[in-house]
């Protein structure tokens, strides 16, 4: 028997937002059934281009449907941007985490929500240049397989099946996924950034909210202020729509903590005050 | 909450009886039998009157009967010393549906230079013996096909199958692990070589189970080392277990006809009563030749692991065939092999009776489980569909 924690448990007995949305702003469909499990993704968005509505339909095991149960949870009340900073391991953290051998669960519902954005922005979702079936038997590509292991830090063949499903079928692409590992893990890491004195790293914040952030925000109504930094604690306070909405605090985690984690160092959290 | 066990076919329960009969072996009566004084003298006693116990419920000799630990020793004993003892052929001949004991043991052995012919199987899940006759080759040393498959109940024709390995000069074993207690048994009239048994499958505790050996037969020990089973299987013996044994035994030749009549009437009435009730739904598996417990049926469009665990929440415990469940990705090697389609593969659900089981359970199971397949259908991305294209039909 899988040792699911309770609260994937609970979510698989009291699944939220079954079902489907009619005339959705997006779409998506991923897996088969020939897989084992699939999954239907609707979602709808507010006059402030937030989701505010989210369903699922989901054939797959407990754990897929718990996954897809806890995505629509997730994404509800953030823009299309915060919901698309939502990674697999978000996913899986939020049920208080997955066995290994069900971490595909959680990739699935990444992959449907990266599809329901592309169908809403109109792009086409085409396969991915020059990528090549890596596994016959779940149709895997070496692109998705590259992802998976740099995204969740992969190290075994075993880790690549159970987080793409990759290689569980005959298993004669096993030489072959070894290989992708080696060779995404001679990639050079991402240069360690280099140690910012104080002020620079506060004008770096500055600049990243400037540019990167406040832009977004204010596309929805929002703002915040910087009303604090305290060595990688930045303090601010919210504006405007966003010091109303009851999805700010996601927003704050989701969006605006990820690109600063992103732009200055993994290390920045933000913190709420209010002033 | 009440338990409702129908995963027979997993592991039952220790009857009563047995149980009683194992206790005073382990703080009383705990000598070992090998020893000179009698007070280990009269467990070995009680360890013939097992082996007779045995033998009797599958018609063979008490010298025929060495105790093993398990199904799959058993299993690996007979093909290892099927190949031991013919060193100079490398052949055998399996099904593609056999239990992972025999499959992984050959898919091992392919690596060691023997070549594995794994018979397909048609869609009912039953063997060509035709084409079992065209595939046994001067170079086969062993055919090891299954009595009653654990995942369907379909039975094989296996002696039938080991006249014609006989025919050629080959060795045939057979996995009886399912088949034992639960259909008539009779090795004097047939010509199967060895046959495997698990003591858990049948009321006796996990840990114990039997390979018969036909007296005449070759045979090279797995384990080596005491004299234990007449030098055929070292080991101080699971005195109790195999005391064990023997009682559910005598109890299994006892409640054969009870297996064929009651458990086979309950089995036939969950079956029947769950396809009437569910739609798009069907049995896997030879209707006709199959053990009279099991029921494999496949709920179209939904997934076995969430169909078991809503089960699990009313306290009914089966199995499912799914990828979730199998432990690979897969849904499971004997649908795969019997070409059940996906759609339906991911959905099976097999239940497996006993003598324990009641009408009363039956009926729970029966009246519960249209509401938890419709449960997951409707949030089944497929179901809505599928619904719409039968209206067109």
């Amino acid at each position: 028997m899988w040792d699911y924690t309770d609260k994937v448990k609970e979510h698989f007995l009291n699944p939220r937002n079954v079902g489907e949305i009619e005339n959705p702003d997006g779409v998506a469909e991923v897996g088969s059934m020939a897989c084992g499990d699939a999954l239907k993704l609707t979602f709808k968005l507010d006059e402030n281009k937030r989701i505010t509505d989210a369903r699922f339909k989901t054939f797959g095991c407990a754990s897929a449907i718990a996954s897809s149960s806890a995505l629509t949870e997730m994404i509800k009340g953030l823009t299309v941007d915060e919901a698309l900073t939502i990674t697999n391991q978000d996913i899986a953290k939020y049920l208080g985490g997955l066995p290994d051998e069900k971490m595909h669960c959680s990739v699935l519902g990444k992959q449907a929500l990266e599809k329901a954005v592309e169908n809403y922005r109109g792009v086409l979702p085409a396969p991915e240049a020059g990528a090549r079936i890596i596994c016959e038997c779940f149709g895997v590509t070496d692109k998705e397989i590259e992802r998976a292991i740099r995204e969740n830090n992969l190290a075994t063949v075993e880790d690549v099946t159970n987080y793409t499903k990759a290689g569980g079928g005959c298993g004669n692409c096993h030489e072959a996924i070894a290989q992708i590992l080696e060779r995404v893990k001679a990639e050079p890491k991402t240069q360690a950034a280099p140690r910012l004195t104080n002020l620079q790293k506060i004008r770096l914040i500055e600049e990243t909210i400037e540019r990167e952030i406040r832009p977004s925000l204010r596309k929805d109504g929002g703002d915040l202020d910087i009303i604090d930094i305290i060595g990688n604690r930045v303090l601010v306070a919210t504006r405007g729509a966003c010091a109303t909405c009851k999805a700010a605090n996601i927003t704050l985690k989701h969006f605006v903590e990820h690109r600063l984690k992103e732009m200055v160092s993994p290390d920045i959290t933000v913190e709420e005050v209010s002033q | 909450m009440k338990t409702i066990y129908l995963d027979n076919n997993a592991t039952t329960r220790v009857a009563d009886e047995v149980l009683e009969t194992m206790l005073p072996y382990f703080t009383q009566l705990y000598g070992n039998p090998s020893s000179m004084h009698s007070f280990g003298g009269q467990v070995g006693q009680k360890i013939r009157e097992a082996r007779e116990q045995a033998a009797a419920l599958i018609g063979a000799a008490p010298e025929e009967i060495v105790f093993t630990s398990c199904g799959t020793e058993s299993d690996n004993a007979a093909i290892r010393s099927a190949l031991q003892t013919r060193p100079d052929k490398k052949h055998i001949i399996i099904s593609r549906v056999e239990h992972p004991a025999v499959r992984a043991l050959c898919s091992h052995l392919s690596l060691q230079g023997y070549k594995v012919t794994e018979l397909p199987v048609d869609r009912n899940g039953l063997v060509d013996l035709e084409n079992l006759e065209n595939q046994l080759t001067p170079d086969t040393a062993v055919v090891s096909l299954m009595w009653g498959n654990n995942e369907t109940g379909v039975l094989f024709p296996v002696e039938a199958a080991a006249r014609l390995a006989h025919e050629k000069g080959v060795l045939f074993h057979t996995d009886a692990v399912q088949a034992v207690g639960k259909i008539p048994i009779n090795m004097a009239n047939n010509p199967i070589d060895m046959l495997s048994l698990s003591g858990h499958k049948l009321h006796a505790p996990k840990g114990v189970g039997i390979l018969f050996i036909r007296r005449g037969t070759k045979f090279s020990p797995y384990l080596i080392g005491g004299h234990q089973e007449h030098e055929r299987r070292g080991g101080t013996e699971n005195t109790a277990g195999i005391i064990g044994l023997g009682r559910a035994c005598e109890l299994a030749g006892r409640n054969l006809e009870k297996e064929n009549t009651e458990v086979r009437r309950l089995r036939d009435k969950l079956e029947r009563e769950l396809l009437k009730k569910i739609p798009q739904s069907r049995v896997n598996g030879d209707i006709e030749n199959r053990l009279p417990n099991t029921a494999n049926i496949s709920f179209e469009y939904v997934e076995g692991e969430a169909i078991l665990l809503l089960m699990n929440e009313l306290g009914i415990c089966a199995s499912s065939g799914s990828a979730c469940t199998s432990g690979s990705l897969q849904p499971s090697h004997v649908l795969r092999a019997m070409g059940v389609p996906f759609t339906m593969a991911h959905g099976s659900i097999r239940f497996s009776l006993s003598v324990y089981n009641t009408e009363a359970e039956v009926d729970f199971v029966i009246e519960k489980m249209p509401g938890i397949i419709e449960r997951l259908r409707e949030m089944s991305p497929f179901w809505k569909q599928a619904g719409q294209s039968c209206n067109v039909q």
